[in-house]
């Protein structure tokens, strides 16, 4: 169904949700429509409630979830929450203790639907085309891969939201990313982001929401829009956004809490009603051809500093952010990395932590071992995903390989929880953040797909996995 | 938030580009439920050797540098995270103002939020201000600009209605929640369920 208006999808979700447009002097006040809290970024939000005798206006609207600070090994007591640190479990508490007493819905440790906030809310069907969506949490992203507005806040924003159901905004301009071709094989849409990140720079969305568009896009399964999405964040972006389209509606339909009998007729007429007019107009546009990529790796400590997993770092002497960058990766400008031996494996965190994630990586360790120094780490996005990897049999391939295989969380990704990476070690992982230090002080990230951090963990050094794939 | 006209401070600058969140503040540290305190923490990894010594040749280390309100910082500050503990530790520590030639929209955000002034200067601006890091600048909110020790004017450019709310001390809370009845108007007609 064709747009009756020149809008941009951004511009039809964000005029749906305008309880008053903005003015030169004064920014919009934007209705959210779902609200997702987490342990780390809420308890000061709460706390101002209390001190100021507020309630939350519109619970329903608002799910909690415990992930960043939570063991991913099993939970049989309080006391195993401690493995972080009396300050996780304090956390954790204050979470419960908040979400009690304002009415708040919490994915508590023994709930199945408890997992990493950018996985659950999909997978519940929560996340919905048109919809706003905020969280403290800057993956928050992840979520307009449904042609949902969505992004992260933070907490004093989450204190806003929290009670009034509304935040102050300034409107974003647009960035339309075409993606033509179609991806190769072993090519991933990990690599594909991590590939656009690289051409526009770790600040090259700052101030723009992205729409993603093409036919490598159309061509893409929601698990595989949602890492798209997730990492427009790591191109400093507001947003990401990919219209909605029959392989969103069919996603959906079963989810536990998307809409149901009439009321899913009526979704579907207005979510079709959502995508970009052909006429619509953008503050920019850029296009990538998807048949030229190879899986991408990243070098240095920002998402933008990729590479082709076989190419040579390149150089860039004159610069002293890149040279500090170099420095602490301990690689070399001129040589391609996979000659570097791996120590960690990290299959993981709200980026590529999906079924389809965890698949992947089993397709490559089916009847393999990993190498003898890799510690490899794979830790499924939700409870749900873990269940069902299990039916799958997918657990006893990670395990006969030589892998862990977790309770869900953030775990590796920021290593909040106890799960880090040893002062100079380096690590191959799926999450969405190579920073200095994010997987624990000193850590060395690589960032790569499922596919290319499980070859890595055969070969004990990073690795193509397009061998490995018939 | 206290109201906020000027700030005049000697600047510190650290020159390295996309300095982000986990770098202002690592994660290890976000596990507080408290907003105070966080001072110790910024730049942690930056600013302490392994052994909890300070650094010495981290430059906010130096003596001379301890008492700077305004930091200048390499293009594209504050990126990463949406973590509110970045200008929390930023303005414990005794920051008031960050000047860049470019900062994250999120933290820029949290920034405002907390009366931490985020100014956005052009690259050869922000160049020579870090050429002379370590005089004393005085930024002049109202009119939104800063004045070097041989009075030259730098305009910059911010939001209308976050300087407004910087200079008076504003809630944006408060604001929104003046808003009520529209609120309200707008949710009677809502059509998204739950």
């Amino acid at each position: 169904m064709l747009s009756e208006n020149d809008n941009t999808l951004f511009e039809n979700v964000w005029l749906e949700h305008e309880v008053r447009p903005e003015s030169k002097t004064n920014p919009a006040i934007i209705y959210i429509d779902l609200h997702l809290i987490h342990e780390v970024t809420t308890p000061q939000a709460f706390s101002l409630l209390r001190e100021n005798n507020l309630s939350v206006r519109k619970p329903n609207l608002t799910i909690g979830t415990m992930d960043h600070s939570t063991p991913t090994l099993p939970i049989n007591s309080f006391k195993d929450i401690e493995i972080a640190g009396k300050d996780a479990a304090n956390q954790v508490r204050t979470m419960m203790q908040n979400c009690h007493d304002f009415g708040i819905e919490l994915f508590d440790f023994d709930s199945k639907n408890r997992g990493i906030v950018h996985v659950i809310g999909p997978e519940l069907g929560l996340t919905q085309p048109g919809k706003t969506i905020v969280c403290g949490d800057s993956h928050t992203s992840t979520h307009g891969a449904f042609g949902a507005l969505a992004f992260g806040i933070g907490t004093t924003e989450v204190g806003h939201v929290l009670a009034t159901q509304c935040l102050l905004q300034r409107k974003p301009k647009t960035l339309l990313i075409e993606v033509n071709g179609k991806l190769q094989k072993g090519v991933t849409a990990k690599d594909l982001i991590l590939a656009i990140i690289g051409k526009i720079g770790v600040a090259g969305g700052t101030g723009y929401v992205l729409e993603y568009t093409g036919e490598a896009i159309r061509a893409m399964d929601m698990e595989a829009r949602m890492t798209i999405c997730n990492m427009s964040i790591e191109a400093g972006a507001k947003s990401g956004m990919i219209a909605p389209d029959d392989i969103t509606y069919d996603y959906l339909y079963d989810c536990p809490r998307s809409p149901k009998g009439k009321d899913w007729e009526t979704a579907l007429m207005r979510w079709k009603s959502l995508p970009s007019s052909s006429n619509a107009s953008y503050d920019k546009k850029i296009s990538i051809d998807a048949n030229k990529l190879t899986p991408m790796i990243t070098f240095g400590t920002n998402p933008g500093m990729v590479v082709g997993v076989n190419d040579p770092i390149p150089e860039n002497s004159s610069d002293s952010s890149f040279n500090k960058a170099i420095k602490y990766m301990q690689v070399s400008p001129g040589k391609p990395l996979n000659e570097d031996p791996v120590d960690v494996v990290f299959i993981g965190s709200c980026t590529n932590s999906r079924l389809n994630d965890l698949k992947a990586a089993a397709l490559i360790l089916k009847d393999k071992k990993i190498a003898n120094d890799v510690t490899m780490l794979i830790v499924p996005g939700s409870q749900k995903i873990k269940y069902e990897a299990e039916a799958l049999g997918l657990h006893e391939i990670f395990l006969a390989a030589g892998a862990e295989w977790r309770e869900s969380g953030c775990s590796m990704c920021l290593g909040m929880n106890g799960d880090t990476v040893e002062s100079g070690k380096l690590s191959i992982s799926t999450s969405n953040r190579n920073f200095e230090g994010r997987q624990g002080k000193g850590a060395r990230t690589i960032l790569a797909s499922p596919l290319t951090a499980a070859a890595s963990a055969i070969e004990g050094k990073i690795a193509d996995p397009r061998k490995y794939i018939e | 938030m206290k109201p906020i006209t000027s700030i005049k401070s000697k600047t510190v600058s650290l020159q390295t580009a996309d300095i982000d969140t986990d770098q202002i503040i690592p994660a290890r540290f976000l596990t507080t439920t408290s907003r105070e305190g966080l001072g110790d923490k910024l730049f942690h990894d930056w600013r302490y050797n392994e052994n909890g010594e300070e650094n010495p040749n981290f430059l906010l280390n130096n003596k001379e540098n301890k008492q700077c309100e305004i930091l200048l910082a390499g293009d594209n500050f504050g990126c990463g995270s949406s973590r509110e503990h970045a200008p929390w530790a930023l303005i414990d520590y005794g920051f008031k103002a960050v000047i860049s030639s470019k900062i994250a929209d999120i933290f820029k955000s949290n920034a405002l939020k907390n009366g931490l002034l985020p100014i956005v200067v052009n690259k050869l601006i922000l160049e020579e201000l870090m050429n002379k890091s370590g005089e004393t600048l005085l930024i002049d909110i109202e009119m939104s600009k800063i004045i070097t020790p041989s009075n030259i004017e730098i305009k910059y450019e911010i939001d209308e209605f976050s300087k407004y709310c910087i200079i008076e001390g504003i809630n944006q809370l408060g604001y929104i929640q003046r808003h009520n009845k529209v609120i309200e108007k707008f949710e009677e007609k809502r059509i998204w369920t739950p």
